[in-house]
């Protein structure tokens, strides 16, 4: 019932979620873009990590499926009087959500919220691990622009190694058959990548005039992302997507940012605002998206 | 099973209604036709095709995707969105929704809340190609192709050639009975 | 009188024979009639050998009573077979005088259940900076200095306990575990930390301690005990040191001979514990090298964690899991050692550690024996321990504690008391 990770997920599965969000993407474009479909249904929002783009996306999703949302930050909340995630969890439970979307910093959280409430859990990502519905965005995203994700050739670039993203992502854009190429030092690679869908490389000058797709991410210096290369300018020499580099990609290609974007870092402000970008694009997908996934959690007798 | 409407039934149906239509709206100014997916679509956009004929400028047509608005999405698997598109504000014009069947009335309860979505209509009529009774809400048909009386076991079949490659009507005895309309 | 009746027994030779413990001692083995007053424990099917020592176990008393404290654990560890039990010293306060190492020693007595025997910290309240009470911890009966739950990182203080425990006769004990490499890691580093985004916790992180520490063994004759063995690189460098004749030992926790890191997948904190689970390949090694001696014992780190603690996400939790009551079940289940071998890695060697007359039974041994039966099937679910952090929950065991006798006393009998 829940939706935790991506992994497993097959081609069917995701397309099957990717026209739901169709619909949505449409139902979103009309003069009122709000349905009932959800109406009377009670959503726990979980947030145990700043977040902007995902908070506000679920709400928004939330709401224009009629669907009442709870929300629960750690700031100002019982979290600083040092109640655990588990008590938390049961207590907003006791309120009647049909369903949590839940956001921790910790690998795994969300399982142990399935478990411990037996309500289905969306996972808005979990520490370094997974976030399937930015995962299914980002599908969303490069299906309206290309028609179709199979046989795109896609560089992910940067802090792979804490990038929830990177792992969702990068396995859902496989499952689509993309090629997912992952470019990073190898202070900022997973340790082992054996087994996964995916090449690696050092070199992003050496990729750059073959991709399709850019996919841009942060140094995630909260997940240990400090102390892995010499310097900032060192970094965005070797793998920051300056203007100097975009020049040189093929004028079909297309960038993606899961954001928050450091400019001048990671990406070039004029590249991330230029026509290459898709990054507002994504988020505008995030909504369709999430009302997908949570009408799929939550109408009808289940599709899985 | 047999087929109640054949083919040429059919094109002299909707042939009817558009007359109706027309008649009751004094012509077609300020009409826009939304059908109803699937089959309420392609029924729409004959009947404006008839309208053009005979009344002058074609109403834009559309389509109204009820899905979102069902009263039973909790108790059926996940339905498929196959979309709305209104070509036209629909505020302060008359609204014509076009449908196959007319059953318990749900449908027509969710496409009249649908409707509030795109805008306030002046009016809204309801045109069914076939009324086979059974109603659930206080809603009745303004333009009807043919009204026919069906027990609980049996199940009214619309095909029509943009979806299913053939005209016809038939009525068939379900092999489960349905309480909600197809 | 106690009688052990039919089982067979881990002595001169191993038969079928009758062991009867009176005073405190071993007083005849062979067909034993019974009289009157004496009690009969059948042991037919079961093993029948010196009771089971660990020399890794954290009571958590003083501090932490709420995860367990001397009594309880006492009990626990009688329900596992043990009768010595090594105490660590990571307590709150931590063992690092003579005065809190008496205090673990006759918390124990009253207990009565199992010898607690205390270890000591190698430096002052386990900081790692300046050297413990040494002297009055080895007058209050310790033998074994370790700064357990972390390594001691500073080559430099390490050489000068060396130095000075060496003089002494004692054994230094580290939890091998270098900082850096360590970092925040949860996890082993591999392939499944890599997917779960976990921050890993290489093998090597243990193997380099290891491997500095035995050039300190040769500079200084030490006793050393490497605690909790869990790379196979780590144990080659033990292989080394034992060929080339250094006074080295080491201990292998049941839980990393029967676990891989796969148990992590799972998210659920009773897969925690440092070191962490590792790789098939480890795990054979360690298999191995138990089988072939060149790990001398099994330890338990029995490291109690209340319910509360652990039901956090993964990453959150506190590391360790409970063992004493699993351990020599877990044994036979991974490595099905015969009769001679399992004795031997879990009484006699770990016994020898401690300067115990621990050997195989016969007339005048020691009143401390454990039955064990090697062909009992049982899945563990409830625990003698305050706490039930263990990863063997719901997993089905072969073999079973049936009896211990501890100083001539019947300290757990299997189907009393609701066991």
């Amino acid at each position: 019932m829940s939706l935790l990770t991506i992994e497993g997920m097959d081609a069917a599965e995701i397309s099957r979620l990717l026209d739901l969000a169709d619909g949505f993407v449409e139902v979103l474009d009309r003069p009122v873009p709000k349905v009932p479909a959800l109406q009377g249904r009670t959503i726990g929002m979980l947030f145990y990590e700043a977040s902007t783009r995902t908070r506000m996306s679920f709400e928004r999703a939330a709401k224009a499926l009629s669907a009442d949302t709870m929300s629960f930050t750690p700031s100002g909340s019982s979290v600083s009087k040092g109640e655990s995630l588990k008590d938390t969890a049961l207590t907003v439970g006791s309120m009647g959500p049909d369903l949590f979307v839940v956001r921790h910093g910790s690998t795994g959280a969300p399982w142990r919220v399935a478990e411990w409430t037996g309500l289905p859990v969306i996972n808005a990502g979990d520490g370094a691990h997974q976030h399937p519905t930015q995962a299914l965005l980002d599908c969303l995203t490069l299906r309206q622009h290309f028609g179709s994700i199979d046989g795109l050739r896609v560089a992910i670039v940067g802090d792979i190694r804490h990038s929830r993203v990177a792992r969702s992502t990068a396995q859902a854009f496989a499952a689509m058959g993309a090629s997912v190429t992952f470019v990073a030092p190898a202070t900022l690679l997973p340790f082992d990548v054996g087994g996964w869908p995916v090449e690696t490389t050092s070199d992003f000058d050496g990729l750059i005039a073959e991709l399709d797709v850019v996919y841009m991410l942060r140094i995630q210096q909260e997940r240990g992302g400090g102390d892995v290369f010499p310097s900032i300018g060192e970094y965005v020499n070797r793998f920051g997507l300056t203007r100097r580099r975009a020049d040189r990609l093929p004028a079909h290609t297309m960038v993606l940012h899961p954001g928050p974007m450091n400019r001048g870092v990671e990406i070039d402000p004029a590249v991330a605002d230029g026509p290459r970008s898709l990054v507002t694009k994504q988020v505008a997908n995030g909504v369709a998206v999430r009302m997908a996934v949570l009408f799929d959690q939550l109408s009808g007798t289940g599709s899985r | 099973m047999p087929e109640v409407l054949d083919r040429d039934d059919l094109g002299r149906a909707l042939r009817r209604i558009a007359h109706e239509i027309a008649e009751r709206n004094h012509g077609t100014a300020d009409l826009v036709l939304l059908g109803i997916p699937r089959r309420g679509v392609p029924l729409a956009q004959r009947i404006a095709t008839v309208l053009e004929e005979i009344e002058g400028p074609k109403p834009p047509v559309g389509a109204l995707d009820i899905s979102m608005y069902r009263d039973d999405i909790a108790s059926r698997p996940t339905p498929t969105m196959h979309g709305s598109s209104v070509p036209v504000d629909v505020t302060d014009r008359t609204v014509v929704l076009v449908d196959d069947v007319l059953f318990t009335g749900r449908t027509i309860r969710a496409a009249l809340d649908a409707i509030n979505g795109f805008g306030r209509p002046a009016a809204v009529q309801l045109a069914v190609l076939v009324d086979r009774g059974h109603r659930q809400f206080p809603i009745r048909a303004d333009f009807v192709g043919k009204n026919l009386p069906t027990s609980g076991i049996e199940e009214v079949v619309v095909a029509v050639e943009e979806v299913d490659g053939v005209d016809s009507v038939r009525v068939e005895v379900a092999e489960s009975p349905s309480g909600l309309e197809p | 009188m106690i009688i052990l009746k039919g089982g067979t027994v881990f002595g001169a030779d191993q038969t079928l024979a009758d062991v009867a413990v009176d005073g405190g001692r071993v007083v005849e083995i062979g067909t034993v009639a019974a009289g009157p007053d004496d009690r009969v424990i059948d042991c037919s099917g079961a093993w029948v050998g010196p009771g089971l020592v660990d020399v890794h176990v954290h009571l958590r008393e003083p501090g932490q009573e709420w995860k367990e404290d001397i009594a309880s654990g006492s009990r626990s560890a009688a329900a596992g077979g043990f009768t010595t039990v090594v105490a660590m010293p990571n307590t709150e306060p931590a063992v690092d005088s003579g005065q809190m190492a008496r205090y673990v020693h006759d918390r124990g007595v009253e207990a009565g259940v199992v010898r607690v025997v205390p270890s000591g910290t190698i430096s002052l309240e386990r900081a790692g900076r300046k050297l413990s009470h040494i002297d009055d911890l080895w007058a209050a009966g310790v033998r074994i200095f370790t700064d357990d739950g972390d390594s001691v990182a500073d080559a430099g203080l390490l050489r000068r306990a060396m130095e000075y425990i060496a003089e002494l006769g004692g054994i230094v004990a580290q939890h091998a575990e270098d900082s850096g490499l360590a970092g925040r890691g949860h996890m082993h580093e591999g392939a499944i930390s890599s997917r779960l985004g976990m921050i890993g916790l290489p093998s090597m992180a243990e193997t380099i301690i290891v491997e500095r520490d035995i050039r300190l063994v040769e500079l200084t004759g030490c006793r050393y005990h490497v605690q909790h063995v869990s790379a196979r690189a780590t144990i080659e460098v033990i292989r080394r040191a034992k060929a080339a004749g250094l006074p080295v030992t080491a201990e292998v926790a049941p839980h990393h001979l029967a676990f891989t890191d796969r148990l992590v997948e799972s998210m659920n904190p009773v897969a925690k514990m440092y070191p962490p689970l590792r790789s098939d390949e480890d795990v054979a090694a360690l298999r191995v090298g138990l089988a072939d001696g060149t790990i001398d014992c099994v330890a338990t780190d029995h490291a109690p964690h209340s319910a509360h603690e652990k039901d956090v996400p993964f990453e959150e939790a506190p590391r360790g899991v409970i063992g004493l009551e699993t351990a020599a079940a877990a044994i036979n289940t991974s490595c099905a050692l015969p009769i001679a071998d399992f004795f031997d890695r879990m009484a006699v060697r770990p016994g020898q550690l401690l300067g115990l007359e621990t050997g195989p039974l016969v007339v005048g041994s020691p009143g401390d024996v454990t039955v064990f039966d090697p062909a009992a099937n049982w899945t563990p679910e409830t625990f003698v321990s305050k706490s039930a952090n263990s990863p063997w929950i719901g997993h089905e065991l072969t073999g079973r504690v049936r009896s211990t006798i501890y100083g001539g006393q019947v300290s757990f009998q299997l189907g009393e008391d609701g066991q």
